[in-house]
């Protein structure tokens, strides 16, 4: 395999990415990408933000080897790369200080960001209480209902969240507001997308800013056995953990790459967030990508237990490691993720996002089908003390 | 030649000033299309915008957004809209321009949309969400069946971009008076005179100005600056609330202005 070089300079991977954006926005994302390749050469940059990672978010994260989950599963070695114990209990914080740390760079004191479960939004009013940033989050209304104790975090951290009540009134909607928004004040805003979608640069920016994930991974894993992992496995909504996983590995040809998408009530209903297995390519939010949409375009609800997980659309780049078949994009429904959650609780002691569990539950099927002498590791992306709510509910109460 | 050309060279000769009405198609049913195409086209419009509905229009204010979905609860579909504007085309001689974001298109399949909205006598594209970065993807097409792209440039756009923008195409420039979305605005910034200024004096294409643009006034104060303007809310309000006199008045102002030059 040819070393792997992507986005081109057009900000495309394959037939997908782009800047598919208004033309207001077309100067903001070409400064936005002058501005980034700079700070990324800056050594003051990359120091601020190292010593950022280390000492506020409490980088690295451990990879743990899961014994307990291993012998349960009776297969390969299973490690969890341990994001929930970042900062903010998520992997998002990765990406929002960067960039956070970029608005400041570019004089942008004010900061706009859309957040579905409110991990991203959490993230984004943290760095920006941090770095002393305005900060607006743009929310759906469904959402909001849902994570009632996260918009009451972001609201303490300083910033304003607004109801977004349009469309599906869930995250797809709350990008569609925040683009809005940052169209009419680009001149002293900056918007902080949270994962690997939008227009180019920001699938490369927010993929960057979370390979931090899979070089300590790969790293920890060769300290820890002498070798690279057989399998990485990550879920995916937008795709942000699993594309910070999986892009230090990608030209590695033996670890194998699963990402794992919601497939809510089952991928023969309509409630689901499988927009690579069952979505076809199309442009929504800047970027050519894989959609849930009907046979006239129209972009069609997603459904997951999972806030996290429930976007329509799924990045360009992953769309393009789809096609070619680098990495293998598989399915868990609601049950099985909730099935997953309360065994890594009870295994482990380990309480998972609702997202996480749903590469935990895919893990677990891999796992079994691996010999002991091979190794796979699980992004966990984050805590589930935000899920305690929905999950509780679910189990009908009581466990 | 294209229509749009024949105008625009009309337009020139006669110093006039376009007025450009913009209307969501199957807000309150596709069969309501045609009255409204041939309403406006006797009221005096230059040409006539055709929005597509869409479920996220991101360049578009609340009211482009809810008469959108309005216009998918009617059911409507691309395929109808091209479908019903080729019906009207043999009685209505203006230009008439689809206003529609990509994903219906590529859904569509893009030759296939050209090739069917060239025949149903579709003259132009505006496609907010394609700029000249990636329209690779549908202006070769475009240009093989004489359908025209008329392009943005907005207060954000440098004036080298402005200049690369306005020498693509026959059609006409769209001037965006706004930082931000469509929709009705009470006042302009102070630099839209000059912004459009600005756009003129690079341009060989006419200049026409739309968002927020929404009472006579604006009209006029507009086309001070420019060749013509874009309305697209505040028609779509006023076909809403059945104030037809008040879109006559609107387009008259337009009129005016070409009487006085």
């Amino acid at each position: 395999m040819e070393t792997y070089k992507l986005p081109d300079e057009r900000g495309h991977y394959g037939m997908y990415g782009g800047k598919f954006v208004p033309e207001t926005l077309i100067q903001a994302i070409v400064e936005l990408e002058d501005e980034y390749k700079k700070a990324i050469e800056d050594e003051q940059f990359n120091d601020e933000l190292n010593t950022l990672l280390k000492e506020y978010v409490g980088r690295e994260t451990p990879l743990y080897f899961a014994e307990r989950l291993t012998t349960f599963a009776n297969g390969a070695k299973i490690y969890l790369k341990r994001e929930d114990l970042n900062h903010t209990g998520a992997h998002k914080i990765n990406n929002s200080l960067g960039q956070a740390l970029l608005a400041s760079r570019m004089g942008k004191k004010k900061v706009v960001a859309e957040t579905g479960a409110g991990q991203h939004g959490v993230a984004t009013a943290t760095a920006c209480a941090l770095l002393d940033l305005d900060c607006i989050i743009f929310m759906g209304a469904e959402d909001i209902k849902r994570q009632q104790l996260n918009v009451f975090r972001m609201e303490l951290l300083g910033a304003k969240v607004i109801s977004v009540d349009t469309g599906s009134a869930t995250l797809k909607d709350a990008v569609n507001e925040a683009l809005r928004y940052w169209v009419a004040n680009v001149e002293d805003t900056h918007y902080i997308l949270g994962s690997v979608m939008g227009p180019h640069p920001f699938p490369m920016i927010v993929r960057d800013f979370q390979s931090v994930i899979g070089m300590e991974t790969r790293q920890q894993y060769v300290e820890k056995e002498g070798r690279l992992p057989n399998a990485v496995v990550a879920c995916i909504g937008g795709g942000s953990n699993a594309m910070g996983m999986f892009y230090p590995f990608i030209n590695d040809e033996s670890v194998r790459m699963y990402g794992i998408e919601a497939a809510g009530f089952g991928l023969e209903t309509n409630k689901h967030a499988a927009s690579l297995t069952k979505g076809s390519p199309g442009i929504l939010h800047g970027a050519f990508m894989y959609l849930l949409q009907d046979a006239n375009g129209q972009i069609q609800e997603a459904h997951s237990i999972s806030a996290g997980l429930d976007y329509p659309g799924v990045g360009p780049e992953h769309s393009y490691l789809k096609d070619i078949g680098r990495v293998q994009y598989e399915s868990i429904s609601d049950k099985e993720a909730l099935e997953a959650l309360k065994l890594l609780s009870q295994l482990e002691g380990i309480i998972p996002a609702l997202e996480s569990a749903h590469a935990v539950a895919y893990a677990l099927k891999l796992a079994k089908k691996l010999n002991a002498d091979e190794g796979l590791v699980v992004c966990l992306s984050g805590r589930g003390d935000k899920d305690m709510d929905t999950v509780r509910a679910k189990m009908g109460g009581g466990v | 030649m294209n229509r749009i050309e024949k105008v625009m060279r009309r337009i020139k000769e006669n110093n006039e000033k376009a007025f450009i009405p913009y209307i969501m198609a199957g807000d309150e049913g596709l069969d309501a299309l045609p009255k409204q195409i041939t309403f406006l086209e006797k009221a005096g419009a230059t040409a006539i915008e055709i929005g597509i509905p869409f479920s996220d229009p991101v360049a578009d204010g609340p009211v482009i957004q809810a008469a959108g979905i309005r216009a998918l609860q009617e059911g409507t579909t691309l395929k109808a809209v091209i479908q019903t504007m080729a019906g009207v085309r043999p009685i209505v001689h203006v230009p008439l321009i689809i206003m529609t974001y990509m994903n219906p298109i590529i859904a569509y399949g893009i030759e296939k949309f050209i090739e069917d909205s060239y025949h149903a006598g579709v003259d132009g594209l505006i496609l907010p969400d394609l700029p000249v970065e990636e329209e690779g993807l549908v202006a070769p097409l475009a240009e093989k069946y004489g359908v025209e792209i008329i392009r943005l440039v907005t207060l954000t756009s440098p004036l080298e971009r402005i200049k690369e923008i306005s020498s693509k195409g026959k059609g006409f420039i769209y001037a965006v008076t706004v930082k931000g979305i469509t929709g009705a605005r009470n006042r302009f910034d102070k630099q839209v005179g000059e912004h459009l200024q600005r756009v003129k004096s690079v341009s060989s294409l006419p200049v026409f100005a739309g968002f927020g643009i929404s009472t006579p006034l604006h009209v006029k104060e507009m086309n001070r600056y420019c060749d013509g303007v874009i309305v697209g809310s505040k028609i779509v309000e006023l076909f809403r609330e059945k104030e037809l006199s008040a879109i006559e008045e609107l387009i008259k102002a337009a009129n005016i202005m070409r009487t006085i030059k």
